[in-house]
């Protein structure tokens, strides 16, 4: 590795770390044996932590940032002025490599901008993988994010190698789509979510090998006047008809090489936060988008306080919720109360009747649970929730949180 | 009061043979001094005892027990006994009981060492030494040193063994150290810190210096969150990580990283046109049936088996486009289509019908032979649907090119790639619309070799016949 190629890395992560995910969980069992190289285990690892509090788990890198296109938000778009680098083949899979002998990654998430044509550039990430796979035997975490404009075949050959592919939508509206990524078209980017997840679908009953962790997607948000529900609400047709594993909501970062087009104010991280939250709450709470826009104001999420507490104060009537007797559904409902700690009380409380002091130990967030809560020894006074002041007496003083 | 001394460290062994011979005897919680020294010794004859039978309990508790012997407190052993006397004596479900006090602090105890091996697999990391002698023991060589809170250097070698199991490396802790030749694990004393693992001698390591780039190069300036991620990585193993070395200057530098951006005047546009682009995309299209197989053949097989890939053959502009399932064995060999007994008896069914073979276009559906190799046999196996799939594109686009007037599918195979949904052949025989092309659909010559009566055969090898020349009537 000498300094050109160091010099290279350093281009090349730079402009990949705005692609959020960095997720390196979900692949099936597999291990490299004394011949290949690394293991999968399922759950994922953070090998580091930058000092923006995010995970660093996989190589995170473009293949190169030169691009044909010429989206507004991309600092790798065709008319920004970055200094522009290019991997070979060999140079990946030796940085992979490298990397993963000495255990910073679980392995690579590849992505690239586009050059010569969409093919020709998903082409070369599909060798990348293949070499890993094929010639050295690696069987750590292979991520690529592919390239909706090239052509199927592709496609259906990228998925054998990697654990798993991602389409970005970036943008929740075909309109906005238009206006900040001229070349792009939203029809072109679902027909191959489509494809993959017909794919995954069908290589999952045949018990074959294909994109085994599933397809992502990434939206960001803030770059367009798209309002909380409508991205949510962009969100729950990805889940629901492409069968994605996880949506990753990037709030739009200032670059450098800002274009003249986009808003000048970021919009608050927060706004990220509560997105993640509030898909959480769509996947494993029960919630609807319906419900979880309601909490907040106009189509946007209640900045100050979690969407979870935001819709309890706004549906005050159904609670305290009784822990001794109150079914899962509405246990999850109590902000507060994770579904871990929702199990938790479902199983200690066959033995006991809960007092506070139980609940204490089952669940870390009691304290803003309480109000919302009755134990064996506990009834909040006075109608606490009809307080006026609640949402005041719950919001801490506003602590950074930390992100995936 | 019995005292018993178990060895330092996880003794996982001592405690379950102190655990047998306290159960046996009896012996309650309360009347047990535990300590750590060593070696592991039964000071009290009393409970010496040849009664080392296996005490049996709940699924849950062995792998608590297991954990939580691995923790650096002191008192571990004692509420382990206490664990075990109560699930012995009544409570049989404590676990689930997650409120009860002593539960609720082994919890805690077996998620801090969870979370300790958790973040050695995460945190450790090897650096490359310089090669001692050529072969493999003397290749490349990996060593690592990490300081864990708890005892689990044991623990956490099954994760690197079978991580790395291909590499010979060392992994040294102040509790304990590890060393994997590629065939076996050793375990070794506590160590110390080699001075070439120091942080500021990275440089020996070009990978690991490349590491440097790569950590200090993936952080946002503009998401500065220090709290977030100290509650994720904390202090205590940053000396353990050389890259963490870059992160005071990271951090520092942020706001004015930030400052610059967002003062920065927005870029105007270079050019925008977009014509370049969509050219682009338009040429990458193959542009005939030959760049077409030569992607073809370029590709890795969407099946299993297969040597190489059998492509299509006849004119482009043939009337008719004949699809099978898939090459067989001898195609497989040969590289050509229906070149093998289903082929042949194909052949004599066009000449019956009055049909020139090379007139037409030959090609399958999955364009690699699917076998499992039973001896030196190799056993055809059909293509799943998934698989059929797979190739479904290529199907298309080559008919593109050919451009027939009628498209025959032979078989269900053909006839599921051609439509996009399950046909019954036998059912729906006779013309069909395809996506876009007019079809027809037939029977698989293999469907007449392996009918069983004469009579049967002959008589379906009649509509065969009759079918193709039907289809010849209609292109
Ligand atoms: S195609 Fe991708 S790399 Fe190119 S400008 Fe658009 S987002 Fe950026």
């Amino acid at each position: 590795m000498d300094d050109a190629l160091i010099e290279k890395l350093g281009i090349l992560a730079d402009a990949a770390k705005y692609d959020a995910s960095c997720a390196s969980s979900g692949a099936k069992p597999r291990r490299g044996g004394t011949e290949g190289l690394g293991s999968t285990t399922g759950a994922g690892i953070c090998h580091a932590y930058t000092p923006d509090g995010r995970c660093v788990s996989l190589l995170k890198i473009l293949l190169t940032n030169h691009c044909l296109f010429d989206c507004v938000y991309c600092i790798n778009r065709r008319s920004s002025n970055v200094r522009r680098a290019r991997f070979t083949v060999a140079e990946v899979v030796d940085l992979t490599l490298g990397f993963y002998k000495r255990n910073c990654i679980e392995g690579l998430f590849l992505s690239s901008g586009i050059i010569r044509s969409p093919d020709h550039t998903m082409e070369q990430m599909m060798l990348v993988a293949r070499t890993l796979r094929r010639d050295h035997g690696f069987a750590g975490y292979i991520h690529l994010k592919t390239i909706p404009e090239a052509s199927p075949w592709l496609i259906e050959q990228a998925g054998l190698w990697a654990d798993r592919l991602s389409i970005n939508l970036e943008l929740p509206t075909d309109h906005s789509l238009k206006a900040f990524a001229p070349e792009k078209n939203g029809g072109t980017i679902k027909a191959v979510m489509g494809q993959v997840n017909e794919r995954i679908v069908e290589a999952k009953e045949e018990r074959r090998r294909f994109s085994p962790a599933g397809q992502s997607t990434q939206l960001i948000v803030g770059a367009d006047d798209a309002t909380d529900r409508l991205v949510l609400e962009t969100s729950g047709t990805l889940y629901q008809r492409y069968g994605l594993r996880r949506v990753y909501y990037s709030a739009f970062s200032p670059i450098p090489e800002a274009s003249s087009v986009l808003p000048v104010k970021p919009p608050p991280l927060q706004r990220e936060n509560r997105l993640y939250q509030a898909d959480w709450l769509l996947r494993y709470y029960g919630f609807t988008v319906e419900e979880i826009a309601s909490g907040g104001e106009g189509g946007m999420l209640d900045l100050g306080i979690d969407p979870k507490l935001a819709w309890a104060l706004k549906n005050r009537e159904r609670f305290p919720v009784d822990v001794n007797r109150a079914d899962r559904e509405m246990l999850l409902r109590v902000p507060g109360l994770g579904a871990r700690a929702v199990d938790k009380i479902l199983s200690a409380r066959r033995h006991t009747r809960l007092r506070m002091e139980d609940l204490g130990r089952l669940s870390s967030g009691l304290r803003r649970a309480r109000p919302f809560l009755i134990a064996a020894d506990y009834h909040p006074v006075g109608g606490l929730t009809d307080r006026l002041d609640l949402r005041q007496r719950l919001v801490t003083p506003s602590r950074q949180l930390s992100l995936f | 009061m019995h005292t018993i001394t178990l060895q330092e460290g996880a003794d996982l062994d001592g405690f379950r043979r102190a655990v047998r011979r306290l159960t046996a005897a009896r012996t309650a919680p309360e009347e047990v001094l535990w300590s750590v020294g060593a070696p592991s010794l039964f000071g009290d004859d009393a409970l010496a005892s040849d009664a080392d039978a296996p005490v049996f309990l709940p699924q849950a508790v062995g792998p608590l027990i297991e954990t939580v012997v691995c923790h650096g407190d002191p008192e571990r052993y004692a509420l382990l006994h206490r664990l075990v006397w109560r699930v012995l004596n009544g409570e049989r479900a404590l676990l689930d009981q997650h409120a009860d006090p002593l539960v609720h602090r082994l919890e805690r105890l077996d998620k801090a060492v969870r979370r300790d091996i958790h973040k050695m697999h995460a945190f450790l990391r090897f650096r490359a030494l310089p090669p001692t002698a050529p072969g493999p023991e003397g290749g490349e060589r990996y060593v690592a040193w990490f300081e864990p809170d708890h005892h689990i250097v044991e623990a956490v070698a099954p994760f690197f063994v079978e991580r790395f199991e291909s590499m010979v490396w060392t992994i040294l802790t102040p509790k304990g150290s590890l060393h994997w030749d590629r065939r076996r694990l050793m375990t070794g004393p506590p160590a110390e810190r080699p001075d070439a693992l120091a942080h500021d001698r990275v440089a020996d390591d070009r990978f690991a210096e490349g590491w440097l780039r790569y950590y200090e190069s993936t952080f946002n300036p503009a998401r500065v969150n220090p709290t977030a991620m100290r509650a994720e990585m904390p202090r205590k193993y940053w000396a353990n990580m050389p890259e963490t070395a870059a992160i005071p200057a990271m951090v520092r530098s942020a706001p004015a990283r930030v400052q610059a951006m967002l003062e920065a005047e927005a870029a105007i546009p270079r050019r925008r046109m977009p014509e370049k682009a969509v050219a682009a995309m338009a040429r990458q299209a193959p542009e005939s049936l030959a760049d077409l197989n030569r992607l073809i053949q370029r590709s890795e097989p969407l099946v299993p088996g297969a040597t190489q890939a059998v492509l299509g053959e006849g004119p482009e502009g043939a009337a008719i486009a004949i699809v099978g399932e898939q090459p067989g064995d001898q195609e497989d060999r040969d590289g050509r289509p229906f070149v093998g007994p289903a082929g042949q008896l194909l052949t004599a069914a066009l000449e019956e019908a009055g049909i020139d073979r090379e007139s037409l276009y030959l090609t399958n559906a999955v364009k690699h032979f699917k076998f499992v190799q039973r001896g030196k046999r190799r056993i055809h196996q059909s293509p799943t649907a998934g698989e059929v799939k797979h190739y479904r594109w290529w199907l298309m686009t080559e008919l593109g090119f050919v451009r027939p007037r009628l498209v025959v599918a032979l078989g269900a195979t053909a006839a599921l790639a051609l439509s996009g949904r399950p046909v019954s052949v036998l059912r729906e025989r006779g013309p069909m619309a395809f996506d876009g092309w007019n079809g027809f659909v037939t029977v698989h010559p293999s469907y007449l070799l392996r009918l069983p009566g004469d009579e049967d055969r002959r008589r379906a090898q009649a509509e065969f016949v009759a079918d193709l020349r039907r289809a010849a009537a209609l292109a």
